[in-house]
């Protein structure tokens, strides 16, 4: 019964999302067929409207980069709380600073070899005095950052986490 | 006149005793930046208080490993070729532990200043007790100082310039911008910028 609920629950919020976001969820299906990856880039003014959805879910964005040792530590529990809670109503979205250079040499490999189930996305924005105080005025632009949001409660976070840590700051979203 | 100046004294006491609380994660425009005395890449000790010609400083926190901080190494050689003349040296410090990221450790730092040319002192913050008192909390994190009789006073914090990708393709120079005002005696338009940079690592 509780599964059934679930059920209906995700299905009346996969009805609310935009018609935008559904061509989306089907370009990425295309992708997973050619078993390549398909990654999309973003410059600021794309990437705004994946960090401020108002879908009454709870998001967990974090900036990362393959170069980044805390930021590669800490990616599993990122994974995991995908894993955990996406039937909850959470998303994770791994928003890549890798250099262009490097996406097929580095990130690309790297998220084939981690098999990374959470959405990857490249953010590539030189003007990074203009984002990084407009993603959060305190963010002093050290890697890794993360956010967590939903609607307008949001929570900036520029440290590591362990998954006991994350897993926190995401259950008080989820209260 | 004696209480004014007891009253002019008290005030000053005040106002930096409010900026050591207000400040606490770090360095703001306008304060007094620590003089430290720290080993350099040839084995000697390096201080501000060395340079008795200097106008000001360039203090760079950078390292070896980060990709931010390796894109921004020309840059860093060029500051200082441009700016140690006229009275403002680049200071570089390199703030990680050295446990954590031994590719930060001194023979490492030796070798990718003479791979690079560095022509300023590579120090190493020792015991991770500098950096947190400018409030640097990546590489590479500048701050420019400006020598005055009362210290070396915090003038601009951030980045170098606004594109860490492409030398060729910056528009806004904002530390040369910033100790260019200083040498011509105006004010920095942009005392603060940010920029993506590596974490300092700590245990």
């Amino acid at each position: 019964m509780k599964r059934f609920l679930i059920i209906v629950l995700l299905l009346s919020l996969s009805c609310k999302e935009t018609s935008k976001e559904a061509v989306a969820e089907v370009k990425n299906s295309e992708a997973e067929v050619k078993s390549d990856i398909d990654l999309k880039i973003y410059d600021y003014d794309g990437l705004e409207p994946l960090i401020n959805k108002t879908d009454d879910k709870v998001h967990v964005v974090n900036f990362w980069a393959t170069w980044c040792a805390p930021c590669i530590k800490e990616l599993p529990y990122f994974e995991k709380v995908k894993a955990e809670y996406e039937k909850k109503g959470v998303e994770v979205l791994l928003v890549s600073l890798d250099f262009p250079r490097q996406y097929e040499t580095k990130l690309k490999p790297f998220i084939k070899e981690k098999q990374l189930q959470s959405e990857v996305v490249c953010f590539d924005d030189v003007d990074q005095n203009r984002w990084i105080p407009a993603i959060d005025s305190t963010w002093s632009g050290a890697l890794p950052a993360t956010i967590i949001y939903k609607n307008d409660k949001r929570q900036f976070y520029e440290r590591s986490f362990n998954y006991k840590e994350l897993e926190k700051e995401v259950q008080q979203f989820l209260k | 006149m004696k209480t004014l100046r007891v009253l002019a004294v008290l005030i000053c006491f005040v106002s930096l005793t409010a900026f050591t609380i207000t400040t606490d994660g770090g360095y703001d425009i306008g304060d007094v930046a620590t003089d430290f005395s720290l080993e350099n890449i040839d084995g000697k000790k390096v201080s501000l208080a060395d340079y008795k010609t200097a106008k000001g400083f360039i203090v760079i926190f950078t390292c070896n490993t980060c990709p931010y901080a390796v894109a921004y190494e020309d840059r860093i050689v060029e500051l200082d070729k441009k700016y140690a003349s006229k009275g403002y040296p680049v200071i570089a410090i390199m703030p990680n532990d050295t446990d954590v990221k031994p590719g930060d450790n001194m023979q490492a730092m030796k070798a990718r200043a003479k791979a690079k040319g560095f022509t300023f002192p590579y120090l190493m913050d020792d015991g991770q007790k500098i950096y947190p008192q400018y409030g640097a909390t990546k590489t590479p994190h500048v701050y420019i100082l400006e020598k005055s009789t009362e210290g070396n006073i915090v003038k601009y914090i951030g980045a170098i310039d606004d594109n860490y990708k492409d030398a060729a393709a910056v528009k806004t120079k904002y530390a040369e911008n910033a100790v260019d005002a200083l040498l011509a005696g105006k004010e920095i338009e942009q005392k603060k910028t940010r920029a993506i940079g590596c974490s300092i690592k700590t245990k």
